[in-house]
């Protein structure tokens, strides 16, 4: 009999000593991702020079030269455009979700959204391909896989995250403050644009932020439809790379410094999605906190 | 009988007309979520349209040419992908879920730390895990570009999908059953298993559903992991996936005809994940109802 619950004693510890590694794993994770990108990336940084390869303008492996400007203006230009179309549209969009849609409708169009993220990059970059880079072939003098080409694929495919993340925020605001406005003789639009929006503030920013990252992460998509030119950003409707887009267009062939440069490229994204991923963190804790 | 705040769209028309400002929001609201979903139907419809014609058995044969560009060899390692990276991944996720709502006590800074690095984690983009892994599994391990090696980098990418959901889950168990387990004289481990674990398996499958869609999905974090090579690979050889195989036949633009029905076997899929993550989701909805 004692040695029975010695036996189920024994069990129980190990089992939480098993709970607790794999509790350990996601810590793990995150140090070896940082261990083996910051080691195999910096020295590359170190010996061509940080201003060199953060502000270079001229990338040409062949030279030896390793300049990541363009691909870092590239990364941020099409963010913002992405921002710009996808920001306002979004909001938009969750706000009908959230007050307008009616019942019916209601569960369909919320699967619709869910599916929006669901879809494939890839399958957004064929789309972007074959639909919108032609659409904009007409455009005279534009060749069709441009900086805004992206732009209004990644707008489309941050909608999602934008949606999602702005719904939730309007609806967790109290239904009180909607009705109070309305009693004062607000018309709906009124209440909802000057008293619902400001109240879930840091819910839709944590949105946009989220949005900036899924953005400046996305790779095959942009691949597809920008480009991918070296030189630098000029237009709206000339060809542009991103970081992401650098990375694995030369990667299959790369050796040496060329690698090396790939993968500081990569830990330059990475300092981006860090500093992303900590405002979105101060963000929700700043919504918390004010509610 | 109606309500008495009743408001007809004569009344709301009337409103509007008095708000000019009022007015444009509204037609913009309703133009923005136009917008959106006339998007999704039509990149439903052209991939559909654009796809469905080129769905020929040749497609679909058993051996992989470069002629017939077959995706079985692709779907097989998708199936296979999933297998590897969920058995991998669910586990660990679920467990480590485990030990912050059932074991950690509350407020404790290891499990805050935890926390932290799953959002960091769900944060990193694809192609970032994708270097990673090849420069961890692949060129570190020495395992070379393998299904293996990609399936550990999709491993760790679903991870903080598969410890949330089970986290929400978790908590979402009222307490009175572990206190009715407990008072019956069941120990700690056999109240999670036997009675806490059973009752978040809807919320839990529905993150690993997630997860699914998530790998069939996946192509920057595969592309240097799993490689490209396009037969039936084992778990210590190089095969491509689905939406790889896609993502090289568009980029090499000899089979784009072939690529647009690989997308619609994608889109399927993805569709299909999605209908039965809402279908269980909706069977939850229903539980906790009652």
């Amino acid at each position: 009999m004692k040695q029975a619950a010695w036996k189920a004693r024994i069990k129980e510890v190990f089992m939480q000593a098993v709970f607790f590694i794999a509790a350990c794993t996601s810590i793990l994770a995150v140090i070896l991702i940082c261990v083996f990108l910051f080691a195999n990336g910096l020295p590359a940084i170190g010996k061509i020079g940080p201003m060199e390869f953060l502000l270079g303008t001229r990338w040409k492996p062949g030279n030896n030269i390793f300049g990541i400007l363009p691909f870092i203006l590239g990364s941020i230009y099409v963010t913002a455009g992405a921002i710009l179309i996808g920001v306002p549209i979004g909001i938009l969009t969750s706000i009908f979700m959230a007050y307008y849609c009616p019942k019916k409708i209601y569960r369909p169009l919320k699967a619709a959204t869910e599916l929006l993220a669901g879809i494939p990059s890839v399958v957004y970059g064929f789309f972007g391909m074959m639909v919108l880079v032609p659409l904009l072939r007409q455009i005279p003098h534009c060749k069709g896989n441009v900086m805004l080409t992206a732009c209004i694929l990644l707008g489309i495919m941050i909608l999602p995250t934008i949606i999602g993340t702005t719904e939730t925020a309007l609806r967790s605001v109290p239904a009180m403050y909607h009705e109070g406005a309305l009693a004062l003789g607000a018309t709906k639009e009124r209440s909802v644009f000057t008293v619902i929006v400001p109240a879930a503030k840091s819910g839709v920013l944590t949105g946009i932020v989220l949005g900036i990252g899924r953005a400046i992460g996305e790779t095959m998509a942009v691949i597809m439809v920008a480009g991918n030119q070296t030189k630098m950003p000029e237009s709206l409707f000339k060809g542009v790379r991103t970081m992401t887009a650098n990375i694995v267009i030369e990667m299959g062939y790369a050796t040496d410094l060329h690698r090396e440069a790939l993968i500081a490229t990569a830990v330059v994204l990475f300092v981006f999605i860090l500093i992303i991923n900590v405002s979105v963190s101060l963000l929700r804790r700043g919504g918390n906190g004010s509610n | 009988m109606e309500a008495i705040n009743k408001q007809t769209a004569g009344d709301k028309l009337h409103a509007l007309q008095k708000h000019p400002g009022s007015l444009i929001l509204f037609l913009l609201v309703v133009l923005a979520a136009c917008v959106t979903f006339a998007v999704l139907i039509f990149l439903i419809a052209y991939i559909l349209i654009r796809g469905v014609p080129y769905l020929t058995p040749e497609l679909f044969s058993l051996h992989y040419t470069s002629d017939n560009v077959s995706l079985m060899p692709a779907l097989f390692n998708t199936i296979e992908m999933i297998f590897l990276a969920l058995i991998l991944a669910v586990p660990v996720g679920i467990f480590s879920a485990i030990y912050l709502v059932e074991y950690a006590k509350k407020g404790n800074k290891f499990v805050g730390i935890v926390r932290v690095t799953a959002e960091t984690l769900s944060g990193i983009p694809s192609i970032v895990y994708g270097l990673f892994g090849m420069l961890f599994f692949v060129t570190k391990l020495k395992w070379g570009y393998s299904m293996l090696a990609g399936a550990f980098t999709l491993a760790i990418m679903i991870l903080p999908l598969i410890m949330r959901t089970t986290e929400e889950a978790l908590i979402a168990v009222p307490d009175s059953y572990r206190e009715g387990s407990f008072g019956l004289g069941a120990g700690k481990l056999r109240t999670v298993f036997q009675v806490v674990l059973p009752s978040a398996i809807p919320g839990i499958l529905a993150g690993v559903i997630l997860g699914i869609g998530r790998i069939v999905g996946e192509t920057a974090a595969l592309m240097y992991t799993s490689g490209t090579v396009a037969k039936y690979a084992g778990a210590m050889e190089s095969g491509r996936t689905l939406a790889l195989h896609m993502y090289v036949l568009t980029s090499e633009a000899l089979h784009v005809d072939q690529a647009s029905a690989t997308a619609v076997v994608l889109l399927v899929i993805v569709i299909g994940i999605n209908a039965f993550s809402g279908f269980i989701a909706k069977k939850l909805a229903k539980k906790t109802g009652e």
